[in-house]
């Protein structure tokens, strides 16, 4: 990120809540300008405001060899000078102006927005389309910012013991796929990059043609259309670029990470096993694995949950997510945490019961039934914030998926049936295609 | 009250105007109304039909620097035990209807206040209201939830003693209050939760959870018909009167003096403090506008140019007003790797020393009016924020036309005020560091 403390927020909030990533109905108004610019428009008028995004279809798994966290890096960088802007100058000229700005790094996308009076729109939409292609950076920029984002990585990853296992589950549970590095980057690489190679990636990359423009707020298609041919349309279109990813080979062997550390006071499990996405693998197992996920493990209610945490006494918390809006493979992860003299050996089995039984009698009618009404709810909040619609749609566009994709979520989750569940579970609860990770105190407590 | 309309008036006299506001889309804005109940309840009402939920904030006066001595915690304990049971419904079938029903529901505590925030669907309203009636009404306790609960938060508090922003924190706190309930962890630690009863939690809601003390923010497709009448039934029965409490003003106890905890991480976390203003202090919009020029201005402050823009020294850096109920803070925070900590806090101290003695620029104290004044409307951007905002403006008293006023009071600040109070308040001699892990160059002063 940026600027402030979102990457892997908005990383989480993707997988974590399919009723915020890719929900319900905001009814957007899109079309694509000449340079092949898509543009979106999601109304909202509460307040004179607007949520200005341009998005870039590439993301830290885009990265080549040696440069992991450069679409981090140039992400922060974005915010020095242009060609007619000094260093600072777009962010005072944002400020000056009552807007707040951001961006953030994901996998599969890079992300730049302000939010900003509705009549203060030209002014930031010619500011972005100018940092499309004009950047300029030199050393005097880029050592101080590579410090501030060795500095991130020290925040979110070393003095966390929990994101540090976090890293080595990521790198054992993607054999090959780039989403096993971190996005900020591995410390090495940031170290080395270069203003020759960061600015190679941006050349390659940012172009109005590899970009979305979502805008949600207080405005209207028609009054947009003008204004984004006017800032954006006027961008020469670069030669299209294809995202090549290294590919997942088949997973034959269950893994297993266990970090001591001794700053860890509470120990945890969690087992991540290879899922499909609606972009990779077996697509259909998409919308049953996000039911599964939330009857299985979504709250206080779900089967994990009640077992481990209520009846069983065994865990002080307990639950699963999916995530599968992805551009690659996705996850699906069981995560646990041991009540005090709890055994890991025995909060494991239970686990493995809590599967198997699952298994066996998968979940009824009744249980799917309540399950989709909840999410569909959810997805009626997703209207309430002016950024919620538009962080949904340019995730989704940027990592490959389609409006329609968004707006029938709804209908999607409402067609999951008990058999399509329980499908879905018997492909994904594969030990051999897992990666448990173990979070332990480096002495006995 | 048409607030951005008039908000459009009130700016033309800045720099950067936002003119637009006073011929934008009226239409579209919102008015607060305070709704009062045929039994004498009152909230403040933003309607808004264009989604179909309703949010509904409260809170109640008096937070856990009221928790009782060696019982730390328990405002804490009890916010995350209301809806875990309550009236005829144990937790299980509290929590799945819930659930089933997509109701949003959650309690939580902070030093002066005890609160909760309930959003729903306009189909699922009834509902929502009698659970929320429930939870503050008749909560259960039930000993499962309790244990449950209890086990989970001091495992929170077990992993606060290892991270180094949290271990800042408490000792930085403990510092400046030495004497008064402001000094003592809010979520109490892991030996004052086991000490918490089930009486205990019973007690708390008797004594504090009543009319007199509770303030209500509703946004969304509700009536102000509708809503009265879902006032009186949540919270008709709650009674009139809290026990009263005292808690003294207090001055924080700042004696200049730098703590160091060695802590092995890669990263040190660094916090500092001193006294600050209060919201009802006369001079607490110039000290606001002030804090924004040096170090809450996100990209924009002085901390944030001098300690990350030009030396890299952070990823985060800023500073905050804190106003409490009895006592008030300027305090910042920052983290740097360990080889870097005495840069990073000798910078730190030049800018307070430097705005002290020198004040801000004309330029910036536009720059700030204009961003100040300019962003109020991105407050608004969410009915949790709106009706956050309902309660902060009950809470503090600042007048059901407290929206319109507001740019008003941003834009009557002067460079001559905004330099005598950064002289008044920030005074390095006074200035108390608390620094958490294995910094070079820097030793505690005492």
């Amino acid at each position: 990120m940026v600027r402030f403390p979102r990457l892997y927020i908005v990383a989480l909030i993707v997988g974590l809540f399919p009723s915020l990533a890719s929900a319900g109905v905001f009814n957007p108004e899109t079309f694509t300008l000449k340079n092949g610019m898509k543009v979106v428009v999601i109304e909202n008028h509460r307040v004179p405001v607007v949520t200005h995004m341009v998005w870039y279809r590439v993301g830290a798994a885009d990265e080549g060899a040696g440069e992991t966290g450069i679409a981090h890096f140039l992400e922060h960088l974005m915010f020095k000078g242009t060609k007619s802007l000094k260093p600072g100058q777009f962010s005072e000229t944002v400020a000056r102006n009552g807007g707040q700005e951001n961006a953030f790094t994901s996998s599969d996308y890079t992300a730049y927005f302000q939010t900003i009076a509705v009549d203060r729109l030209p002014m930031v939409m010619k500011m972005e389309a100018d940092r499309m292609t004009n950047l300029v950076i030199t050393d005097k920029e880029v050592e101080p910012e590579r410090q501030v984002v060795l500095e991130e990585r020290r925040a979110r990853i070393g003095n966390n013991p929990g994101s540090v296992l976090g890293e080595y589950v990521d790198a054992s549970l993607f054999l090959n796929y780039p989403y096993r590095n971190p996005v900020i980057g591995w410390e090495h690489d940031i170290k080395a990059l270069d203003i020759k190679r960061i600015l190679a990636f941006y050349k390659r990359w940012y172009a109005p043609n590899n970009a979305i423009l979502v805008v949600a707020g207080d405005i209207t298609v028609d009054e947009l259309k003008p204004l984004a041919k006017k800032y954006y349309g006027v961008v020469p279109a670069q030669p299209p670029v294809k995202r090549m990813r290294a590919k997942e080979p088949p997973q034959k062997a269950a893994r297993q990470v266990t970090l001591k550390d001794k700053r860890v006071r509470q120990p945890s499990w969690q087992r991540s096993f290879l899922a499909p996405s609606l972009l990779w693998g077996e697509k259909q197992y998409h919308y049953p694995l996000e039911v599964l996920a939330d009857l299985f493990g979504g709250g206080a209610s779900s089967q994990l949950y009640r077992s481990l945490v209520i009846d069983k006494k065994l865990a002080v918390s307990a639950g699963a997510y999916y995530s599968g809006s992805g551009r690659g493979p996705g996850r699906f992860t069981i995560y646990a945490s041991p009540r005090p003299g709890t055994d890991m050996a025995k909060l494991e089995a239970a686990i493995d019961t809590e599967i198997k039984t699952f298994l066996k009698n998968g979940p009824k009618e009744n249980d799917i039934r309540r399950a989709v009404e909840r999410m569909q709810s959810e997805a009626v909040y997703a209207r309430d914030s002016l950024s919620g619609g538009a962080r949904a749609m340019g995730s989704a566009l940027a990592a490959g998926l389609t409006i329609d994709d968004v707006e029938s979520w709804p209908d999607k989750i409402g067609a999951v049936s008990t058999s399509d569940v329980r499908a879905a579970a018997k492909a994904v609860f594969n030990i051999d295609r897992s990666v448990t990770g173990l979070l332990l105190p480096e002495r006995k407590l | 009250m048409r607030i951005f309309r008039r908000l459009g008036l009130l700016v033309i006299v800045a720099l950067f105007t936002f003119a637009s506001f006073a011929v934008s889309r009226s239409a579209h804005a919102f008015k607060v109304e305070s709704v009062v109940s045929p039994g004498g309840i009152t909230a403040w009402l933003v309607r808004d039909t264009s989604n179909p939920i309703i949010t509904v904030n409260l809170t109640f006066r008096g937070g856990s620097a009221l928790d009782p001595q060696g019982k730390e915690g328990l405002a804490n304990l009890a916010a995350s035990l209301i809806d875990e049971g309550a009236g005829d419904l144990d937790s299980k079938t509290f929590q799945q209807t819930l659930e089933d029903k997509a109701i949003r529901l959650r309690f939580s505590s902070s030093r002066d206040t005890f609160g909760g925030r309930l959003q729903t669907l306009v189909k699922n309203r009834d509902t929502a209201f009698n659970l929320l009636h429930l939870a503050i009404n008749a909560p259960r306790f039930d000993p499962e939830p309790v244990e449950r609960i209890r086990a989970q938060i001091e495992v929170g508090l077990k992993q606060d003693k290892e991270d180094p922003h949290a271990i800042a924190g408490q000792k930085i706190f403990k510092i400046l209050y030495p004497d008064h309930p402001y000094g003592r962890p809010p979520d109490g630690t892991v030996e004052s939760v086991k000490t918490i009863t089930v009486d205990d939690l019973k007690g708390f809601m008797k004594r504090r959870i009543a009319l007199d003390n509770l303030v209500i923010g509703v946004v969304g497709d509700i009536s102000k018909q509708d809503l009265a009448t879902m006032l009186d039934k949540t919270f008709g029965d709650l009674p009139k009167q809290s026990v009263p409490w005292k808690l003294p003003d207090v001055q924080p106890r700042t004696p200049g003096e730098t703590i160091v905890i060695d802590k092995a991480v890669p990263q040190s976390a660094i916090l500092f403090a001193e006294q600050g203003l209060k919201r009802t202090d006369p001079d607490y919009y110039t000290a606001f506008v002030m804090n924004h020029i040096f170090g809450a201005g996100s990209f924009t402050s002085r901390l944030y140019e001098e300690v990350r823009e030009k030396r890299g020294l952070v990823y985060s850096v800023g500073t905050s007003l804190y106003p409490f109920d009895a006592s008030a803070l300027i305090f910042g925070s920052a983290g740097t790797a360990n080889a870097r900590a005495r840069e990073t806090l000798d910078v730190l101290k030049t800018e307070w020393e430097k705005i002290a003695a020198n004040g801000v620029t004309e330029k910036e104290l536009e720059d700030a009016k204009t961003y100040l004044t300019g962003s109020f409307a991105l407050r608004f951007s969410s009915s949790g924020r709106i009706a956050s905002i309902l309660v902060g403006m009950q809470l503090s008293d600042l007048g059901i036309d407290y929206l319109n006023r507001r740019n008003a009071l941003i834009n009557a600040v002067t460079l001559k005020g905004v330099n005598r109070v950064a002289t008044k308040l920030l005074k390095i001699k006074n200035l108390v560091t608390v620094v958490v892990g294995q910094p070079d160059g820097i030793t505690s002063t005492n």
